[in-house]
């Protein structure tokens, strides 16, 4: 059945390219503090994520923090879509204790 | 088959937890499974994992993913099961059937999409061995530039 597919899905590593329209957004946002990430194209429409799997350890800590608080889309380019899909699968990952809560 | 519905059961049980324990204990929850009708479909144990926070005293677990199709009455016989159960120190039950087929849907019609472009290109709608090994090629490297 397509239960596999789940599994593999998430086994992509990296992060999403510097496309034309990332590239775009770095003057705009000359005043960011820390200077380390740039307006990105959403990962999972690049990288044809469709299942965010909650057990997928790898592909969720790229939104996640040490902190634990869930990364804005405004940093990280994430659409709109796949952001509350991202929301959900992080909520659940932290009820089976794979990610920590927020601290502080 | 026509009623039954595909659900992914996570459940992490005690670390202190015997060899025979864990395996009585996974018997008891396909047991719980193929008693109404369902069928488990997949096993999948990943074993002692840190916890990212401490449960009670326990920083520990060991999980057990297990995938079943079956009808929706049952959920709620088997969260009360293993809510009863000590051994058990959290579990959750989830459906996936409809996101599954809602990505594989979309992935059809991705395919289906590049496929209409590569013959409106004059190129073969499937993509070819040695372009396949160009694009993971690239992949490969940017992963490496950006760490």
């Amino acid at each position: 059945m397509s239960a596999d597919n789940q599994y593999s899905d998430g086994e992509r590593g990296g992060r999403g390219g510097r496309g034309g329209r990332g590239d775009k957004k770095e003057g705009a946002a000359g005043g960011r503090r820390g200077g380390f990430r740039r307006k990105r194209v959403c990962k999972f429409r690049t990288e044809k994520i469709d299942y965010i799997d909650y057990k997928d350890m790898r592909l969720l800590s790229q939104f996640v923090p040490e902190r634990g608080k869930i990364q804005p889309r405004r940093l990280t380019g994430t659409s709109a879509k796949y952001q509350r899909k991202l929301q959900v699968a992080i909520k659940r990952a932290r009820f089976l204790a794979l990610i920590p809560y927020a601290t502080d | 088959m026509a009623t039954h519905k595909q659900y992914e059961l996570v459940y992490i049980a005690s670390p202190d937890a015997t060899e025979e324990q864990l395996t009585e204990l996974q018997t008891i929850v396909e047991g719980i499974v193929t008693k109404a009708e369902g069928v488990v479909d997949k096993v999948d144990v990943w074993g002692r994992r840190r916890l990212a926070y401490p449960i009670g005293r326990l920083k520990e677990g060991h999980y057990v993913v297990v995938l079943f199709s079956s009808e929706g009455t049952l959920v709620k016989e088997l969260d009360r099961r293993l809510k009863v159960n000590d051994l058990i120190v959290r579990h959750l039950i989830v459906r996936v059937d409809e996101e599954l087929q809602k990505a594989a849907r979309a992935k059809s019609r991705r395919d289906a999409e590049t496929a209409r472009r590569r013959v409106a290109r004059g190129l073969p709608p499937e993509p070819t061995p040695e372009e396949l090994l160009a694009k993971q090629a690239a992949l490969d490297s940017r992963d490496e530039a950006e760490g």
